[in-house]
């Protein structure tokens, strides 16, 4: 038998139903996986040994009781740190929320207990989810299992790393701009981010909530759809949560099958600019579609390119607002509190000590676009771009099924390259904001590595508005058909760990 | 117009922001970039176009009106920076004088 901590989470679902194996010996075994790997990778900010062990067991006790166990039940998982859990810290890579302990569950967190799930801990991210290589972590950077002195993508870097390093099978990320896809694209694993408004973010907590989106990480793009049905569905507790069916996810990374399929390009996002090696290995991918018998076909969607600066207007705004939240008053953080000091005082200290550079920048950007005389100008117009990115959606989507593009302009970069160079960080996110802005949904599959590098590179599958199955199916058909040319998992190429 | 410190210590001001003087000349730099190249958005020709504040049309989504426990003080409050007889002790609002 493969060793524990290399099975993907629907073989460890089927062995601990079939009584082959205890949801505590893979419990274990993941954990001592965790012990090995972690002083190289750092994904974790939190590992709950102790939880996951009794909540493996408690799955083992529902098994022995005759119970009927869901699809995911004894299969470890690692939770980025902005969910709130009862039973460990939620930090959100920031210093403001100090060992904060949240009063409640997350709808997610709560729907993976219930699952059977087993929550390993809360995995690193860029503050308050804002960055692209972890790097805006208060507790420092997590490492890329390709190459360990490279960015393991962010903001959820810490659950991409998790799942690369074979600590997880599977991981949870948040993706506003991008944050669950370049991660993903840049550690080798599947990263997705469902339709917006298909998954609960009560207990999530807030950066820019009309772009906002949980999602899965995983190894196959099978374990992505199985994490993403049982996490998924109308929350009565988020006001943006989707009252309607979860797309058919699961039957579609079964189908693996593109035949009929019509598949666009998007030439703004495959010309100057984008690594090289990333540009060769999409056309590869764009070949073995149409040999997997897909008819693709060019739509440009000419407002892409003015995506990135309206993201940066519009999620810095939203962002300066949510985070007024931390005010030293509540929870987390207080500094200078000695009685001579005024609430204003407090909290000004407090935010400056306890938010780290970016968060700043984001916060005052954010506060300049909103200002009475830069409104118009700014915000109001990144809204309008918004509605013209919507539409360039709607009218490729009348002409083909999904879109695809790379994910990301570049491989995995090295650390600290870009850390005080916030336009060049910016640009990581290029070809997964446009459908952040439109809701719609969007996964990346590993599509090889870089000639240049080794490193790894997506593919980016864009699907319109609660039609997350066909990116699903586009996903699952590229991934079987490049394993099997290979021979072997992309992942076993990865020689940070070796 | 660019950026400058001046500036940049107005909105660390709205923004509630006790910045140090170093960070808000590195601040003001990166800033003035970075406003610079998001401007681009008024290249785009927009006339008409209405705003999106929200990818998907939600308006007046309710929930049934059906009580349910909250969270207990005693939990809340275990939270809280400083606590005085069973409320969140803050520091003061008002201006003495």
């Amino acid at each position: 038998m493969t060793e524990l901590f290399r099975m993907t989470a629907a073989d460890i679902a089927a062995a601990v139903r079939d009584g082959e194996v205890s949801a505590a010996e893979v419990t274990d075994a993941h954990l001592a996986r965790i012990e090995q790997v972690e002083p190289k990778v750092r994904a974790f900010l939190h590992v709950a040994a102790d939880q996951a062990r009794a909540a493996a067991r408690a799955v083992d006790r529902r098994r022995a009781a005759g119970e009927e166990l869901g699809p995911l039940a004894g299969v470890p998982l690692a939770l980025k740190d902005v969910f709130t859990t009862l039973d460990m810290p939620t930090t959100c890579g920031s210093a403001i929320l100090g060992d904060w302990l949240p009063p409640y569950d997350a709808t997610i967190t709560r729907r993976l207990r219930e699952a059977g799930v087993v929550i390993l801990g809360k995995t690193n991210m860029d503050e308050f989810a804002m960055g692209s290589s972890t790097e805006n972590s208060a507790f420092g950077p997590s490492h890329n299992p390709w190459d360990l002195d490279r960015v393991p993508g962010g903001s959820s870097g810490g659950s991409s790393a998790a799942v690369a390093a074979y600590e997880a099978p599977l991981g949870i990320g948040t993706d506003t701009g991008g944050s669950i896809r370049q991660p993903g694209a840049v550690c080798g694993v599947v990263g997705v981010k469902p339709t917006y408004g298909g998954n609960s973010r009560y207990g999530v907590v807030a950066f820019a909530s009309s772009l906002d989106t949980p999602g899965p990480l995983a190894r196959t793009v099978l374990d992505a759809a199985l994490l993403h049905e049982v996490m998924s569905g109308h929350d009565p507790c988020d006001a943006t949560s989707i009252d309607a069916p979860v797309p058919p996810v699961v039957a579609a990374a079964r189908q693996a099958d593109v035949s009929g399929m019509t598949i666009g390009v998007v030439p703004e996002f495959t010309g100057e600019g984008t690594q090289p090696g990333v540009l060769a290995r999409f056309s590869e991918a764009v070949e073995l579609l149409e040999s997997l018998g897909a008819k693709v076909t060019e739509v440009s969607c000419p407002h892409f390119s003015y995506a990135l600066p309206a993201y940066y207007l519009i999620a810095p705004s939203e962002c300066s607002s949510n985070l007024a939240r931390f005010d030293a008053m509540r929870y987390g953080l207080r500094v200078g509190d000695d009685g001579t000091r005024s609430a204003e005082e407090v909290m000004a200290l407090t935010r400056a000590q306890g938010f780290g550079a970016e968060v700043k920048r984001r916060i005052m950007l954010g506060t300049y676009a909103l200002s009475s005389g830069y409104y118009d100008a700014y915000y109001g117009k990144a809204q309008q771009v918004r509605t013209l990115i919507i539409k360039d959606f709607e009218a490729a989507f009348e002409r083909v099924d999904v879109l695809i593009s790379p994910t990301t302009p570049t491989t995995a970069f090295p650390l600290g390259e870009r850390v005080d160079d916030p336009m060049a960080m910016y640009l990581a996110d290029l070809f997964t904001i446009p459908s952040d802005m439109a809701g719609n949904a969007a996964l990346s599959v590993p599509c090889g590595l870089a000639p240049e590098d080794g490193l790894p590179v997506g593919l980016q599958v864009m699907a319109p508005v609660l039609a997350d199955d066909r990116m699903y199916r586009v996903g699952a058909a590229v991934e079987a058909a490049l394993d099997a040319r290979r021979g072997y998992p992309l992942l076993n190429d990865a020689r940070g760990l070796a | 117009m660019p950026i400058v410190r001046d500036d940049v210590a107005h909105l660390a001001r709205l923004s509630r922001l006790a910045l140090a003087d170093d960070e808000l000349d590195h601040l003001a730099a990166q800033l003035d970039v970075i406003i610079a190249a998001v401007a681009r958005v008024q290249e785009v020709t927009a006339e008409g176009i209405p705003p999106t504040s929200h990818a998907v049309p939600l308006v007046n989504v309710f929930r049934e009106d059906t009580p349910v426990p909250c969270l207990d003080r005693e939990t809340v409050l275990s939270q809280a920076p400083a606590v005085e007889e069973h409320q969140f002790r803050v520091p003061r609002i008002l201006a003495e004088d």
